[in-house]
């Protein structure tokens, strides 16, 4: 029977399905619930690794090793993990692999939009692509296929849309798949010089093989039908394309690196106006146009962001719904914020206040950057916040370092923040860093990480020590602080920040989503006492409203979580505990 | 060309529970043997951000998402974010929205005033608007979470949802000790209807 399922759901089902036993990633929307599903089968092994290189490690390992095995990242978590991806495309596999990059056309979760269909081309290995959930599930299987035959890892590209969208599947059985036998083979596995030299003859041989293979396979496939305009497209603008142009030409490609070139050149000859249709990057466009074929791509359509049936209409049938109404342009933005009380809230009013330059880093308190709180100047990719405060320090000097602190999360400090703050220590350094430690990986949805001593299946393990962690490093000013104490934590900062010292300070505190004893504490505002300064408006929490008429600050009970921060922000005492 | 799909777009602010309502709505469609696509927001958006969320079911469904001008209902958790995506709506769609105002924080910080006359300007725009408190009647109901529940018993009222089968899916999807509560609000949804 069909049912619903996610694109993510449905590409753990193919890998099992496919005999897969090992999978491997590190948490990132749109590609969190790949691993996280795919963990609760039997018999197989599953773990959120500490970053996206060690994930496609511990994958490699396995595939050598003889399994099936599933990774799966985020788009900007390949660039983590390319390291080992572009030799891997030398080795080749043993037990197939197939990577999951999940794209995010439209940053709906993400620092940039980059097309990770680039690095199929660039690392020289075969990407899929399916345009909803059943081809995920069989492109996944198919794909752990073309790993074993054409001895290569397979890229199953995705985007948000299709990760995110359920739609309907119908399940296979599970293969039996015996793991494969393990043979030293330095040759193929050690990759010196000599070696990688005979493998990059192989890896050029399997890109024509595999090119051969994408013109025949059914993964390609051509609707022949009004010839006046054929669409070449992929993924989930296929479905687009099947949406806003009924009864037009398409070759669907399942397949985008290798191309198949004589498919799609018999499909322009058939056609009267050849038109590409690919989110992001010109990446089959250009290829098309470099054999001298005359198509029409990105002159139309953007390089910017997620596409959408409407989009194709306004396009290609100049339809415009665009504000009908005229009410859109004086919609107040919703940008999303910190929960009613979370644990970072106190801490960037606190950086905001101390007038702190702030190097921050990607998780929920990125949050911390938007207006009212300010509290960010920089933000580039995981665990860059550290090194990028040891830069701005050797480019301004040690006085600027005491007005400035690294601000990191648990997870991603875990993730690529330790090497940084080897850096620091190393190089001599006097940052702060300020690691916000709320026991999870909050933004992607409570994942398990090293520190907090779970695995994947909720399994105790060893917890990683944070403290002592910082200390072995060599960083000998160590303070963990309450961030709901606003006084336990300026005190801190403004002794760690005056010091010519590296300092590390651990706010501890779980996620107010994790935390599941209520405070108990309730709260009201005295309007006697409330002058209407506003000051705990600008914390931007919901569990606390300004009421304009009366010009008095009043708590929002439904979404008051009793944390306790307004009350020491209120310069009038004006906000009390309730007796109950 | 007469519709030969259903289009639902449900709209609110992170944390309201969109997502339950469309997971019932889309396993009610399953159970009907449409084909369904469903359209979620995940990642930074639901920490209070605008979310949506896409129903479509019918004979054959391509895109997840819905084209502006198409939706049959809009379904509203809050009042900001039923204007918000208003020209999503068909001419003659219906629009639901829930009496619950969530102040964004550029309304909280001070920037830029609520628009207090927006459900009056979505009624004289679109002639099919039902403004339901959700929130009210699941207090009744003996809990405010229950609001997105209510909102579904409105939903198969309008839509002409199958009963038991919506039934089905409440009582499938949420925790077991919220069933009762739930299929109240459900009932008293659909109640307000039908009265």
């Amino acid at each position: 029977m069909k049912r619903l399922m996610i694109g993510n759901e449905a590409i753990a089902r193919g890998a099992y399905e496919a005999g897969a036993t090992v999978a491997a990633a590190y948490p990132g929307t749109p590609s969190t619930e790949i691993v996280s599903s795919f963990a609760e089968f039997d018999d197989v092994y599953a773990e959120w690794s500490p970053n996206e290189k060690v994930a496609l490690e511990v994958g490699i390992g396995a595939s050598i090793g003889g399994a099936r095995t599933l990774v799966a990242m985020k788009h900007v978590g390949v660039n983590v993990a390319a390291d080992p991806l572009y030799t891997f495309a030398y080795t080749g596999v043993n037990g197939g692999l197939v990577l999951i990059s999940a794209d995010d056309p439209g940053m709906h979760s993400s620092q940039n939009e980059q097309d990770n269909r680039g690095y199929g081309r660039f690392a020289k290995i075969p990407v899929l692509e399916p345009s909803d959930s059943q081809e995920a599930l069989e492109f996944c299987k198919m794909g752990f296929d073309i790993s074993e035959k054409f001895d290569t890892p397979v890229m199953l590209r995705i985007t948000t849309r299709l990760a995110h969208s359920q739609t309907m599947v119908e399940v296979g059985s599970k293969q039996e798949y015996e793991i494969k036998g393990y043979k030293k083979n330095a040759a193929k596995y050690v990759m010196l010089p000599a070696n990688a030299r005979a493998r990059h003859v192989e890896v050029e041989k399997r890109m024509l093989e595999l090119k051969e293979y994408a013109e025949s396979s059914e993964i390609n496939w051509v609707e022949l039908a009004d010839t006046s305009i054929g669409i070449i497209t992929s993924g989930v603008p296929y479905q687009y394309v099947k949406e806003a142009m009924p009864g037009v030409s398409i070759l669907k490609l399942g397949m985008v690196n290798p191309l198949p070139e004589t498919l799609i050149k018999e499909f322009a000859q058939k056609v009267d106006r050849l038109l590409i249709i690919e989110e992001l990057e010109p990446v089959i466009e250009d290829q098309i146009k470099s054999w001298g074929i005359q198509v029409e791509g990105k002159e139309l359509f953007s390089l910017l962001g997620e596409y959408s049936p409407e989009l194709i209409e306004k396009v290609l049938k100049g339809v415009n719904n665009e504000d009908r109404y005229g009410l859109v342009k004086e919609i107040p933005g919703r940008p999303p914020l910190l929960c009613p009380g979370c644990p970072h809230r106190g801490v960037f009013y606190t950086l905001r206040k101390m007038r702190l330059m702030v190097a921050g880093d990607i998780g929920c308190y990125t949050l911390g950057a938007l207006s009212p709180l300010d509290g960010m100047d920089t933000t580039i990719c995981m665990g860059a916040s550290i090194g990028t405060a040891m830069g701005m320090e050797k480019a301004r000097g040690e006085e600027f370092a005491e007005k400035m602190v690294a601000v990191i999360g648990d997870s991603t400090f875990v993730h690529s923040g330790i090497t940084p703050l080897i850096d620091i220590v190393y190089n001599q350094g006097t940052s702060t860093v300020l690691i916000l430690d709320n026991d999870t990986t909050a933004m992607t949805g409570h994942q398990e990480h090293p520190a907090t001593g779970k695995t994947i299946t909720n399994q105790p393990t060893r917890k990683l020590d944070l403290v002592a962690l910082v200390k072995s490093i060599g960083i000998e000013n160590v303070q963990v602080v309450d961030p709901l104490k606003l006084d336990e934590l300026q005190n801190a900062l403004k002794e760690e920040l005056a010091r010519r010292e590296p300092s590390v300070i651990i706010a501890k505190r779980p996620c107010a989503l994790i935390e599941t004893k209520p405070s108990g504490v309730k709260y009201y505002v005295d309007p006697e006492l409330c002058t209407g300064c506003k000051i705990c408006i600008r914390i931007g929490c919901t569990g606390i409203n300004f009421l304009d008429e009366e010009r008095i600050a009043v708590m929002n009970d439904n979404n008051c979580a009793g944390c306790g921060l307004c009350p020491q922000i209120c310069k009038f005492d004006a906000i009390k505990v309730l007796e109950v | 060309m007469s519709k030969q799909v259903t289009d639902i777009l449900i709209v609110g602010v992170g944390g309201q529970g969109t997502l339950l309502t469309s997971r019932i709505l889309a396993d009610v469609a399953v159970q009907m043997g449409y084909d369904v696509k469903v359209s979620e927001v995940h990642g930074m958006a639901q920490r209070g951000g605008s979310v949506v969320t896409q129903v479509r079911y019918g004979k054959k469904v391509y895109s997840p998402i819905i084209k502006k001008g198409d939706a049959d209902i809009l379904l509203a958790f809050e009042k900001l974010e039923a204007a918000r995506w208003l020209d999503y709506l068909k001419p003659d769609g219906m629009v639901i929205i829930n009496d619950e105002r969530v102040d964004p924080l550029p309304v909280m910080s001070g920037k830029v005033k609520y628009p207090e006359d927006i459900v009056d300007r979505i009624q004289n725009l679109v002639p099919n608007t039902r403004l339901i408190n959700a929130t009210e009647i699941a207090r009744q109901c003996g809990n405010t979470r229950a609001a997105n529940v209510v909102l579904v018993g409105v939903l198969a009222a309008v839509a002409s949802l199958p009963v038991q089968e919506m039934k089905n899916a409440i009582q499938t999807l949420v925790p077991e000790k919220a069933i009762e509560i739930n299929l109240k609000a459900f009932e008293e949804g659909m109640g307000v209807i039908a009265s």
